[in-house]
């Protein structure tokens, strides 16, 4: 039995590491790890702009590549949440091989969690991190208790980081504000965009975070833009980066 | 035809300030966190919003039904039920009742719907002196604006600026700011306008179709003092704010104060009955304006339990940016977001973009209204009538083909990190390039990870 792993499109041309540290993660609790070629995107740039038309055959090209798996697992916790929560309008409900692929993708710590139970890692961290939710890890597929709902949830991912050794957490005023990413809202919105990342920033900064964890890499490239430009004192990384046992700064 | 709203463009202003946009923000990320402890501080929480949606889906699925037996038991109880199809109706039906009374003064206690419905432009015109008596919506008033949210009016001025309002209109000290003396002030200003108001008009936050009574929530008591002096009370309501029973309200009435501004309870709750004695009128207005329109539509139907409570927009992390105003509509914020282009389209169609799709207005909507389902929604029925502008569209076809064909896909990614590795700074973080103008791009790496996975795994 193997698992695919599918690396989105950004992650694969710009942030090849992230993806590179969720292979070797996987593979060393002992997971069958297959990555099909010819992969690209799950389609939520035209979704989310609603080019419907334009998203269908990315769609049905992405469950034909990987529903021959018995599970796909991603590092990008909105590009499943793509896949799990919005495919539906692109297939009929009793597409079998749809149906498979839809209920058989996992988010990275997702998978780590609820699937392989991960209870221990022989990492280091010895950092001060503070964890920026992201809005579709929390609020699509449930990784943790969104602040507005009063539903218990675990927080699946602060629950694994746990599992490192020497993390010092800091928390933020506002533990899952959105940093504004959004997708093309990132240039559609510019400016609205990038005032609500330099206010998470200046949250985390501000509490004394050295690193800047998250599960989607797609918040922290606009986070880590905006760090970039006004050189504030605070690195980015992305969980998987922290679990493999990355050193600071890998990003 | 309205002119076409740019969001972007109307938010500009506001959220480059960083003294407003910041300060704005934390005004409402305050009312936020005081509702969030009273959401916790009760178990059911969740429950009563389960419960709240239950009941606006049956409400909602049998309204004609409801409104009847609304109508018959408002009656009864010797209220006079007026129906309007449309903004202009509704004005022409106040208006008649202020001429048969020849009434030239109202009080007018905080209403969406009139704002809606243009009222106080419509009666002005029409030599009728208006005071809205919320003292948020008091001070929009007389610095000629219109509200910026549904349930603080004012949030976006200062202090300091209410006090320069009050300084110019209602003869208080130059330069005054403290929040009590100006509330003084416009509290005696007010007393004045409430007893030369001849007719009393209010919104409704409930009416209960099983006993034909309307309840009105305020925190200022203005709702009540504006329609107990005056004669004539007459109450203007959207039809989706009915309620099947009396026994329903509690639900509502639990949810909406919390949800709004994190109290408990709103500090007047008052229930109209039928006029108050026999010498009194009590007319409702009951009011469609697009509502029967919407209910038809599968997708957006559950925009009609709305409350107009406000929580989506406190949370919202753009309304908090770029202020009320840049919605350009009665309602902004999400559910604004939502609303405004059932009424035109065109018009408003970049306020379902002003939207990171964040969720947080979905999960604190205590309707559970999926707002940020629906604002996506939005943007496929607008694509699909073609109001996305032709490059937005193309830009999207074009990524729709690199990502079918993945060696294309392939080639296009090494030219453009050849190119952000090669190019000098000025070339590629400019004014034209969106994304550069308050960001770094991100450093392009040599190797794709499908490179390194052929040299490292595949055998
Ligand atoms: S949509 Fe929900 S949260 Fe927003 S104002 Fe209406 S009831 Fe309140």
């Amino acid at each position: 039995m193997t698992v695919a792993l599918f690396v989105p499109c950004y992650i694969d041309q710009l942030y090849p590491d992230v993806a590179i540290a969720t292979l070797e993660l996987l593979e060393r609790l002992g997971v069958d790890v297959a990555y099909p070629d010819g992969q690209t995107c799950c389609g939520q740039p035209m979704a989310n702009t609603g080019c419907e038309a334009d998203t269908a055959p990315v769609a049905r090209r992405l469950v034909d590549l990987f529903a021959d798996f018995e599970a796909v697992v991603c590092p990008s916790g909105s590009c499943v949440s793509m896949v799990r929560n919005h495919y539906g309008a692109y297939f009929d409900a009793d597409d079998a091989r749809f149906q498979h692929v839809t209920s058989k993708t996992y988010e990275l710590c997702e998978y780590l969690h609820d699937v392989v139970a991960v209870t221990h890692l022989d990492v280091k961290f010895p950092h001060r991190v503070s964890l920026h939710q992201s809005c579709h890890g929390l609020r699509e597929l449930r990784l943790g208790q969104s602040s507005e709902s009063m539903t218990p949830r675990e927080n699946k991912v602060r629950k694994l980081l746990n599992l490192v050794e020497g993390i010092e957490w800091v928390e933020p005023d506002r533990p899952d504000d959105c940093c504004g990413f959004g997708g093309t809202f990132a240039v559609n919105e510019a400016d609205v965009s990038a005032e609500m990342g330099r206010a998470r920033i200046a949250d985390h900064c501000g509490k004394g975070s050295e690193v800047l964890a998250s599960a989607d890499m797609s918040c922290l490239m606009h986070l880590q833009g905006l760090i970039r430009r006004e050189k504030n004192p605070i690195q980015v990384m992305h969980v998987a980066q922290i679990l493999s046992g990355r050193p600071l700064g890998a990003t | 035809m309205l002119p076409i709203i740019q969001h972007p463009a109307a938010a500009k202003e506001f959220v480059n300030d960083p003294n407003r946009s910041r300060w704005h923000d934390q005004a409402l990320w305050f009312v936020r966190s005081k509702r969030d402890k009273q959401a916790a501080s009760l178990p059911e929480w969740e429950y009563l919003r389960e419960t709240a949606s239950g009941i606006k889906t049956h409400t909602i699925a049998n309204l004609s039904h409801y409104l009847q037996e609304f109508e018959r038991n408002a009656t009864a109880r010797g209220a006079i039920v007026h129906w309007a199809r449309d903004a202009e109706h509704h004005n022409e039906i106040v208006l008649r009742i202020l001429q048969d009374h020849k009434t030239h003064r109202i009080v007018k206690s905080k209403s969406m719907l009139t704002e809606e419905c243009g009222l106080n432009h419509y009666l002005e015109d029409n030599g009728i002196d208006v005071v809205d008596t919320d003292l948020g919506e008091r001070i929009v008033q007389l610095r000629g604006e219109t509200p910026s949210h549904i349930v603080l009016p004012a949030i976006h001025i200062k202090k300091e600026e209410v006090g320069d309002t009050f300084h110019t209109h209602l003869g208080t000290d130059e330069g005054a700011s403290d929040p009590k003396y100006l509330a003084e002030a416009a509290r005696g200003h007010l007393r004045d306008k409430f007893l030369a108001g001849e007719i009393g008009i209010t919104g409704v936050n409930f009416a209960i179709a099983e006993t034909g009574g309307l309840v009105v929530c305020t925190n200022e008591g203005n709702a009540d003092l504006g329609t107990s002096l005056p004669r004539v009370h007459i109450a203007c309501m959207g039809i989706e704010k009915l309620l099947p029973r009396q026994r329903d309200l509690g639900v509502f009435t639990r949810l909406l104060a919390r949800s709004a501004t994190g109290q408990p309870i709103t500090s007047y709750t008052s229930h109209f009955n039928g006029p108050r004695d026999e010498n009194s009128e009590l007319h409702i207005v009951l009011v469609d304006n697009g509502r029967s329109r919407l209910r038809e539509s599968e997708t957006f139907r559950a925009a009609m339990h709305c409350i107009r409570c406000g929580a989506c927009m406190n949370t919202c992390p753009v309304y908090r940016r770029s202020g009320g105003h840049s919605y350009r509509a009665t309602v902004p914020g999400p559910i604004g977001s939502v609303l405004s282009p059932t009424r035109d389209q065109n018009s408003y169609k970049s306020l379902p973009y002003a939207c990171s799709l964040c969720g947080s207005c979905s999960d604190v909507c205590p309707v559970k209204i999926p707002l940020h389902h629906q604002l996506l929604a939005w943007r496929g029925e607008l694509v699909g009538k073609k109001l996305l502008p032709v490059s937005k569209r193309l830009a999207m076809r074009f990524a729709s083909y690199l990502f079918r064909f993945p060696a294309l896909f392939r080639m296009v990614g090494k030219v453009g990190r050849f190119t952000l590795r090669v190019l000098p700074r000025w070339a590629t973080h400019h004014r034209l390039n969106t994304w550069t103008i308050a960001r770094e791009l991100p450093e392009a790496p040599k190797e794709t990870f499908r490179d390194w996975h052929r040299r490292h795994r595949d055998h």
